[in-house]
């Protein structure tokens, strides 16, 4: 009977009469569509709320201050000695990559605020693709990822940071960058769509960013570690970007011992698979999270 | 054929908390059923099911003729849904707001642009169309959020406690654009907690509590079978109370009550308004005097009183009435009458 029914009824019902939504479009053209209706409404409330774009930005330029002026005069690079430029230099990779994988919390926030305001209900109700509504999200942080870098970098020549290398490698070490930020940004919706309150997944999307941003070579080289902590360093995912964009600014001083780690001798390909397989597992999680999600 | 909501043995557990246990649903296409019952009865649960928000455990669940859990996506087309929260992006326009729905529904940007324009007229939010959503006022709000369901003028439609929270003036406002709505032929399940909004909206009155259906029928109905309407004397001395019972008992449809310390006396009755002129004229020629009188009818809480009141019967009766009335209501309906269940023949008994 309910085979029955559900055959005839479900051209009847919903097709046959000018009433509901038009018929849906293939798979991927949907989530494309649907993903960029997303990211728009999401780009606009980040017009609309300008303090969050603002504050994203000072956070970095304050490390960049503080980390360059104070600890610049007295930390040692390889190859380097204590020089405040040349950590200058050192530096910048590094706070570029904890810029973009900050980005994690607005998407945790943006999303749980969504669920905690009913919209993702409104969402999960509407005919639309079902990755679309974090996809959409994620792509938002990503043009805001891409403005901060672009600003931060203003500020970094400001205060004397150069590339040595060609344009093209400059641009694939922000291009890397930018896409660690985005398979990190997967991570911070499958918080936003695990927690309670939005309050939950800031702090919940930022606390074991700085473990894995400080157990890395992003501000210190991972060679005075201890050995336990050096392996982690080296194969951590934010360094292997870190250690890439060093290389493809130029930003290595010449002597600089390079750890043996597979990803640090390979730096660009492991960001490139590290990114990837997060994106790959994160996203597939944060989708099927969304498909059960409950406020 | 079965309703154009129509649900049978929905289960839902939460831990411990089974939020629904068995519910039955049948809501002939075009008509309105009003689902009543308290904070936590499983109203909102039994909504999520049907707008595939959420899967039962057991059961199954058609919308629009369409299997609710084998094809979510074709029953998302055919539905609006209309939450407890207003579910509108406060940092976006109503224009934007109603655009990007439609946009998610399929609709062409075009289309949606201009279904958006007719749907803020309609609902009175012309002039706030290009303001920010934050700015409205809670019934504004509430307006976009309903328009917000009717983007793609749904077949069936969900709301859950539409007015809860709103000032009388918002909530009557609301009422006239949902009966509107109705009149144009659209399938609608309301949940509120409010008698009297049901009694305004509904065709067909189901009351929740614990997850069951525990009594179902005509506004009419669940009244007559709460004791229907009451009439309250509260005389002047303690010494008339003699006197008003046995003018009142030649009124009641039943057992009164007197409260002595508040000088209170209540009786069923059954004739309205007409009955209470003839009550204070009778009272008046007895020499009774009185401070207060009033015809009381039946509210929620009366309605629950009255069925929790007595439980073992509810247990029995209404928990019977619910899985095997679903049967009856479904040859009911075939035969294009209302309902009828259980709710119907008790009042026949009480009266």
């Amino acid at each position: 009977m309910t085979t029955a029914s559900t055959a005839s009824t479900a051209t009847g019902g919903a097709g046959g009469t000018s009433l509901g939504a038009p018929p849906a479009r293939g798979g991927i053209s949907r989530l494309a569509r649907d993903s960029l209706v997303v990211a728009k409404r999401n780009l606009i409330r980040m017009v609309r709320i300008p303090e969050v774009v603002i504050f994203g930005l000072i956070q970095p330029i304050m490390f960049v201050v503080l980390f360059s002026y104070v600890f610049g005069g007295s930390i040692s690079i390889p190859g380097a000695g204590i020089s405040p430029s040349g950590y200058r230099e050192f530096l910048m990779a590094g706070i570029f990559a904890q810029t973009v994988t900050f980005a994690t919390a607005g998407a945790g926030a943006g999303i749980a605020d969504d669920m905690h305001k009913g919209l993702i209900d409104r969402f999960r109700s509407l005919p639309m693709s079902r990755g679309a509504v974090l996809t959409g999200r994620t792509l938002a942080d990503l043009v805001q990822s891409a403005l901060t870098l672009v600003v931060l970098a203003v500020v970094a020549l400001l205060i004397g940071w150069r590339t040595h290398e060609n344009i093209a490698k400059v641009l694939t070490g922000f291009a890397l960058l930018l896409l660690l930020g985005y398979a990190f940004s997967w991570i911070g919706a499958l918080i936003g769509l695990s927690v309670r309150t939005p309050e939950a997944a800031t702090s919940g999307g930022l606390i074991w960013l700085f473990p894995l941003t400080f157990i890395s070579n992003a501000f210190v080289p991972s060679e005075n570690m201890p050995s336990f902590l050096q392996t982690v360093a080296d194969w951590n995912p934010f360094s292997a970007t870190v250690m890439a964009c060093r290389d493809l600014f130029g930003n290595l001083p010449p002597h600089y011992p390079v750890p043996d780690a597979w990803p640090m001798q390979h730096p660009v390909l492991a960001s490139v698979i590290w990114s990837v397989l997060i994106i790959a597992a994160f996203r597939t999680l944060a989708v099927r999270k969304y498909r059960s999600a409950t406020a | 054929m079965p309703g154009a909501i129509y649900a049978e043995g929905l289960v839902k557990t939460f831990g411990d908390v089974r939020a629904l246990d068995g519910v039955d649903l049948d809501v002939p296409e075009g008509t309105v059923l009003g689902m009543l019952g308290p904070n936590g009865a499983g109203k909102t649960t039994a909504v999520r099911v049907l707008t595939t928000l959420l899967r039962p455990d057991r059961g199954k669940a058609e919308v629009a003729g369409i299997d609710v859990l084998a094809h979510p996506d074709k029953v998302r087309r055919s539905i609006g849904l209309s939450g407890q929260f207003a579910a509108v992006d406060e940092y976006l326009t109503g224009r934007e707001n109603l655009t990007m729905v439609g946009q998610l529904y399929q609709m062409s940007g075009r289309d949606a642009k201009r279904r958006a324009a007719e749907l803020l007229e309609r609902f009175h939010l012309g002039d706030a169309a290009d303001r920010t959503a934050k700015t409205y006022s809670g019934g504004m709000r509430r307006r976009l959020d309903l328009a917000a369901a009717l983007v793609v003028s749904p077949p069936v439609m969900f709301m859950d406690e539409p007015t809860t929270g709103l000032d009388p003036r918002n909530r009557q406002a609301l009422w006239d654009v949902i009966q509107e709505l109705v009149a144009g032929g659209t399938t609608l399940l309301l949940t509120t907690q409010y008698l009297e909004e049901a009694d305004r909206l509904a065709h067909d009155i189901c009351v929740v509590d614990h997850g069951k259906v525990i009594a179902r029928g005509t506004s009419d109905q669940l009244k007559a079978r709460t004791g229907g309407e009451r009439v309250e004397v509260v005389v002047h001395a303690p010494e008339h109370l003699t006197v008003a019972d046995e003018v009142l008992r030649g009124f009641a449809k039943g057992e009164g009550t007197i409260e002595p310390h508040i000088r209170r006396l209540t009786i069923p009755v059954a004739g309205g308004a007409k009955l209470l002129a003839e009550v204070i004229r009778e009272l008046d020629v007895r020499g009774v005097e009185i401070d207060d009188i009033g015809l009381r009818r039946p509210t929620l809480d009366d309605v629950f009183i009255a069925l929790t009141g007595h439980a073992a019967e509810s247990a029995d009766g209404g928990g019977g009435a619910g899985a095997g009335g679903g049967g009856t209501e479904r040859s009911g309906t075939t035969g294009g009458s209302r309902p009828a269940s259980a709710a119907g023949h008790r009042k026949e008994g009480v009266r």
